[in-house]
């Protein structure tokens, strides 16, 4: 399967490293794009990238502009001869990723406590904290891209009737809080001021430095939330602390 | 056998080059402010050159040693001091077993980068020793030094023959420097939304200092400026940003990102200082002025490859000054 042939445009991001730009734009199709771009160069990497940065609708390479410049004439840059590169690269078609999508369960308990915002996010919205729950864990999302704290995933896309724009003034927010902002949904991984509408709590942690891949999500992940009481939020809890680092059976 | 921390300082932290290859994940990467410096203290006791260092801020920790072992200090100066006796930046040191390490006052630069020969016994995370403080890992136990704390250092290479009683040596040789003339320009290329700005904003950025306020930390430097205006009201969707990259936040004020920044961001990208510059704006602190400068690709490139010749440079001859010495003074 090929994925849609998306115009792009590629600019510096400084002098060690460059973006691929699909267009400014929260949208699955050209997420899809980045992601599977991400995939194809992390199969054949260029000669100098150090790393890449998939995002919503861009995918950012680091490189090394000494080792680059190193295989060039002094006549070309590192960051015309990486674009060069990326130009070629990019007229390829592209097969699917080889990493197939993970489906992923989270619990969520969306008891009083842990979910400060959801009450008046349900009175504006003219539903009832249920509706809320029922619509939130009725779908399942895309993990567009990680960013901002290690382990935090920017999700879609939400449902239209529990859209709400983020908070004006940012809070404190503990880890394992499930948050809206917009169309997206995502989940603070560690305690941080945050701006995103929080409506409940999962018990996993996110974020775990011990671990061998220390975030549970990865970009292109599908995830489901479902509900749980507060009783199941500490059950989980506690049986988390015994195995340490294993989400995977929960 | 190590450095042991016998008063803790504001924020000392073990860093490296930097943790790259997790950005994808939302891992900061963290690393030295000033990676220049952090490399010149280690060609200094002939370590690689991305060996870890202990990056210190004013007021910096006060260390013991518990073995003899070789040193250099760079970055910062803050006027240092071995024993109460002051000694040099960019020299190697041969210290002594009970020898006292401490900073006596904040004389220029922000930073200071303590190398030790052979380097520290850091267990790496991610593939670097850098400390990222918002993870809590990396570094010593993920976070900053405190009182107590005993770095151990990786060589037990015995160094004790060059010093005769209980004290330090200068070793007679220094790392040295072109005057860094007119340090407060700092060169950018523009970033993707630099044509958001109208020309009056442009003019302002490029012919206007730019006073770095108190709210700067490792993280980025907020600066204290005549709010610059946009075009448009379009806005930025998530997406990769890094150091040196500035933000125009929505007040109309920039923010320079530095080592500590987060992996992705939704404000405009204006402009990105040069990775050659980078140095010399981590030295900069509450209060300083910056001036930008508009450069292009080919500078910005040669720059930094000069730069690194430099060191590459730099790191051959204290590797052969100091075998030639540690061999004349064997025996």
């Amino acid at each position: 399967m090929n994925y849609l042939n998306i115009p792009y445009r590629i600019f510096p991001l400084g002098d060690s490293a460059i973006t691929v730009d699909f267009g400014n734009v929260i949208d699955e199709a050209v997420n899809n794009e980045v992601i599977g771009r991400f995939h194809q160069l992390k199969n054949y990497p260029l000669h100098g990238m150090i790393e890449m940065i998939p995002a919503y609708s861009s995918l950012t390479i680091r490189y090394d502009v000494c080792t680059v410049r190193k295989n060039t004439t002094i006549d070309i840059t590192a960051f015309d001869w990486m674009k060069n590169k990326l130009d070629e690269l990019l007229q390829l078609p592209m097969s699917a990723p080889q990493t197939s999508s993970r489906l992923l369960q989270i619990p969520v308990c969306y008891e009083n406590g842990f979910a400060p915002d959801i009450k008046q996010l349900a009175a504006i919205k003219n539903l009832s904290v249920e509706e809320v729950i029922q619509v939130h864990t009725a779908r399942e999302y895309k993990v567009y891209m990680l960013g901002f704290l290690p382990g935090f995933a920017y999700m879609g896309e939400l449902d239209e009737r529990i859209a709400i724009p983020r908070k004006a003034q940012p809070q404190i927010t503990f880890p394992g809080s499930v948050g809206i902002a917009g169309k997206q949904t995502g989940i603070y991984p560690l305690r941080s001021p945050g701006g995103w509408q929080i409506i409940g709590r999962t018990p996993l942690k996110l974020f775990d430095a011990d671990r061998e891949d220390p975030t549970l999500f990865q970009a292109g992940d599908t995830v489901q939330f479902y509900s749980i009481t507060e009783n199941n939020f500490y059950e989980i809890q506690n049986s988390l602390s015994f195995k340490r680092g294993d989400w995977s059976k929960v | 056998m190590s450095l042991k921390v016998i008063k803790a300082g504001i924020l000392d932290t073990i860093q490296d080059m930097g943790r790259y290859g997790y950005q994808q994940l939302g891992i900061n990467p963290n690393g030295a402010m000033d990676k220049y410096a952090m490399q010149i203290a280690n060609a200094l006791v002939g370590n690689d050159l991305q060996e870890a260092v202990i990056e210190l801020h004013f007021p910096g920790s006060v260390f013991r040693f518990t073995q003899p072992t070789l040193i250099a200090l760079s970055g910062a100066d803050f006027s240092p001091s071995i024993n109460g006796v002051p000694v040099p930046l960019h020299h190697c040191i041969a210290v002594n077993k009970k020898d006292e390490l401490q900073f006596n006052k904040p004389v220029s630069g922000a930073r200071a980068y303590i190398a030790v020969h052979g380097g520290l016994e850091i267990k790496e995370w991610l593939q670097s020793s850098s400390t990222n403080l918002k993870a809590g890992a990396g570094g010593f136990q993920g976070r900053n030094l405190y009182k107590n704390d005993e770095l151990l250092l990786k060589s037990k290479n015995e160094i004790y023959y060059l010093l005769h009683d209980n004290d330090f040596k200068i070793l007679p040789w220094f790392a040295g420097f072109a005057a860094n003339e007119n340090s407060q320009e700092i060169f950018f290329l523009p970033g993707n939304e630099w044509e958001w700005l109208t020309e009056e904003s442009k003019t302002i950025f490029t012919t206007t200092p730019f006073v770095i306020t108190e709210q700067s930390d490792r993280m980025g430097y907020r600066l204290g400026n005549t709010p610059l205006i946009t075009l448009t009201n379009e806005e930025v969707v998530s997406s990769a940003v890094g150091f040196g990259t500035i933000q125009l936040l929505p007040d109309g004020k920039l923010i320079v990102l530095m080592a500590d920044h987060q992996t992705t961001g939704g404000y405009p990208r204006v402009a990105h200082v040069i990775t050659a510059h980078q140095s010399r704006l981590a030295q900069m602190k509450t209060g300083d002025e910056i001036w930008f400068r508009l450069t292009d690709h080919q500078t910005a490139e040669e720059l930094l490859v000069k730069q690194q010749q430099h060191l590459l440079q730099l790191q051959n001859a204290c590797i052969f000054r100091l075998q030639e010495y540690l061999h004349a003074n064997r025996y």
